[in-house]
């Protein structure tokens, strides 16, 4: 399975920040969207970093006020991305490797058009494998009869 | 809340598209035991099961058992089936919506993708998946005309579609004889003049989709021999690397039969299966009268995307392959459906984890849902749209439990029933279906077939006396 066929069933948009606002709104998007990671992006709209949960607590640990710093001082600008044509094995297993939970899709001028998460990879493997499981079962089923 | 679902209110549901999608979302509604539910399943063309019937090859019959599965479901009695109804010719969406609580669109992906080089219009050169529709007796293409006195023939792609195709090009008449493939294939494949087949595979073989018992098949065919080329099957260090990382037993095996193709020997056996990796057509080339005579193959290289996947590269190396038949493989693709709003870039309907979704205002359209390959795009086996379809019809139950679904003004069973009649009166039901079944079987049993297929809607008319 590809990248693409997980977008194919996506269609909210992905929740982005600017280098410029503040951990307190890129806070607020998270909650209010119910997810763990903003792709920030410039005013272009280019992809210069990625925030996550993580990165947050991270700087927190060494700065109290964690909120009212600026996105750019706390995300994370070296961002890696995938494309629609990758591998969906090959992508679970750089994210797992590499420990990160959520990656920017682009397409070919590198424009941002979706985010993979590691749940949605579980997921996108845990149904192939039952869909497998089943497969073989119906045959095995129909044999013996 | 409303009182839609209870013995007096059932839930109504139109499930479009009578393939294994639709038969899955079927299932997964039938097992809510709360919820009295009603689906009428209709499909374009008058028999059932979509590619199970129509793509799954005639030489794989163990896979279409999962026909059993469907079959017992459409014994339920708040089941009914309207085949040779179609959604934008007999019926439209509007119609849908005002007799129904719910709709799903499980139409498929009816169509492949291009392939963009110079010469790809020239007389020869064919979608792998008219071959395969043709091959298995698809009312739509029985009519197709494939040049089978060419020696050489060239299968671009090398998922199922492709091994199927090249696996068909090369069995025995007798071999064929064995299977359920339409009649008139079987004759025309039985004076076929082809001898040699080269599958044409992007990348190497460690990245190939198809499966373990697939590429073991190949080596098992009657009358051809298969091979492939030591320097293209072996791995290159990226490949190793993913694989060992993979520790994915199935691929090393996988790779294993690949490698060990590289050393067969020709034993005198009339045809010759070629599998090739690390190619890409990039120009067909023709004769004066317009016929593919050759292609030009860029070798690749393989490299590692950002995202740790492994992508063909082109080369600067290229070759001329001599073939005088063409079949692409690159992928299918979901057809639009008249009034269903749809994604071009992906080939699906526009959808959000199932529920469709309106282009402009971004929000879900009420009561309409999508599963399986026009969902998510063409990937994985059969099963695979079986979680894909319990995940739409979640969605639908979720919509319901929230009120939020259509209130058609005629959900009355009965009242779309005479709609059908008045529009499609040659309509067929399952008990027409289960008729045309037994008589399938009966006259494959006579020449020791599984089932000897029916390929036109007027002679399936004809064979249940309403012709």
């Amino acid at each position: 399975m590809k990248v693409q066929g997980f977008l194919s069933t996506r269609t909210g948009g992905v929740v982005t920040i600017q280098p410029g606002q503040t951990i307190r709104e890129a806070a607020g998007l998270m909650f209010q969207h119910n997810i763990g990671a903003v792709v920030v992006l410039d005013d272009q709209g280019r992809i210069v970093g990625i925030l996550s949960e993580r990165d947050i607590v991270r700087k927190a640990v060494t700065h109290d006020r964690v909120f009212d710093m600026a996105v750019r001082d706390v995300m994370t600008a070296d961002v890696v991305t995938a494309v629609p044509q990758d591998d969906l094995m090959s992508v679970a297993h750089t994210m797992t490797e590499r420990r990160f939970r959520h990656l920017p899709i682009v397409d070919e001028q590198n424009n941002l058009i979706g985010i993979i998460s590691i749940g949605d990879v579980l997921k996108a493997q845990r149904d192939q494998y039952r869909g497998e499981i089943d497969t073989l079962e119906a045959q095995i089923m129909a044999a013996g009869t | 809340m409303s009182d839609i679902g209870t013995a007096d209110h059932p839930l109504r549901v139109a499930i479009i598209g009578a393939g294994p999608a639709g038969f899955y979302a079927a299932e997964h509604l039938f097992k809510q035991k709360q919820l009295s539910v009603s689906v009428d399943m209709y499909d374009r063309l008058p028999t059932p099961f979509g590619l199970v019937r129509l793509g799954v090859a005639p030489d794989h019959q163990k896979i279409k058992s999962v026909t059993a599965v469907f079959d017992r479901l459409a014994q339920k009695p708040n089941f009914r089936f309207f085949g040779y109804v179609e959604l934008g010719r007999d019926l439209s969406v509007a119609d849908l919506r005002n007799h129904y609580h719910a709709i799903i669109y499980t139409t498929g992906a009816q169509t492949d993708r291009a392939m963009n080089i110079p010469g790809a219009d020239l007389i020869g050169h064919h979608p792998a998946t008219e071959f395969v529709a043709w091959y298995n007796g698809h009312p739509d293409f029985r009519d197709c005309q494939f040049d089978l006195t060419q020696e050489r023939v060239a299968v671009v792609g090398i998922g199922n579609v492709a091994m199927d195709v090249a696996r068909i090009l090369c069995r025995t008449p007798e071999e064929l004889r064995k299977t359920d493939i339409a009649d008139y294939a079987l004759e025309a494949l039985s004076q076929s003049k082809v001898k040699e087949v080269y599958i044409l595979g992007r990348r190497g073989p460690a990245q190939a989709a198809f499966t373990t018992p697939e590429i073991k098949e190949l080596g098992e065919m009657e009358d051809a021999d298969v091979f492939t080329i030591p320097e293209e099957v072996a791995l290159d260090p990226l490949s190793e690397e993913a694989l060992a990382e993979s520790a994915d037993r199935g691929s090393m095996r996988k790779v294993e039969i690949i490698q060990s193709y590289a050393n067969n020997r020709p034993t005198g056996k009339k045809r010759k299966l070629t599998l090739r990796f690390l190619v890409s057509p990039v120009e067909l080339y023709g004769d004066e009268n317009g016929h593919v005579r050759a292609m030009k193959l860029v070798h690749n290289r393989l490299v590692k995307s950002s995202a740790g996947s492994l992508r063909a590269e082109p080369t600067d190396k290229t070759e001329i392959l001599q073939v005088g038949l063409v079949f692409r493989s690159i992928g299918y693709m979901g057809v639009p459906l008249p009034g269903v709003p749809f994604n071009q870039s992906w080939g699906v309907i526009l959808n959000d984890g199932g529920r469709v979704i309106d282009p402009d205002s971004k929000k879900p359209v009420t009561g309409e849902y999508a599963a399986g390959w026009i969902k998510r795009g063409p990937s994985g086996v059969i099963g695979t749209n079986k979680p894909c379809a319990v995940g739409t019809v979640d969605l639908l139950l979720e919509d319901l439990q929230a009120g939020a679904l259509l209130n058609p003004p005629h959900p009355q069973p009965e009242a779309i029933a005479e709609l059908i009649a008045q529009r499609q009166p040659h309509f067929f039901t399952y008990a027409d279906w289960q008729k045309l079944d037994e008589m399938e079987i009966a006259r494959g049993e006579a020449q020791g077939r599984p089932r000897v297929k029916f390929t036109s809607v007027a002679e399936m008319l004809a064979a249940l006396g309403k012709a």
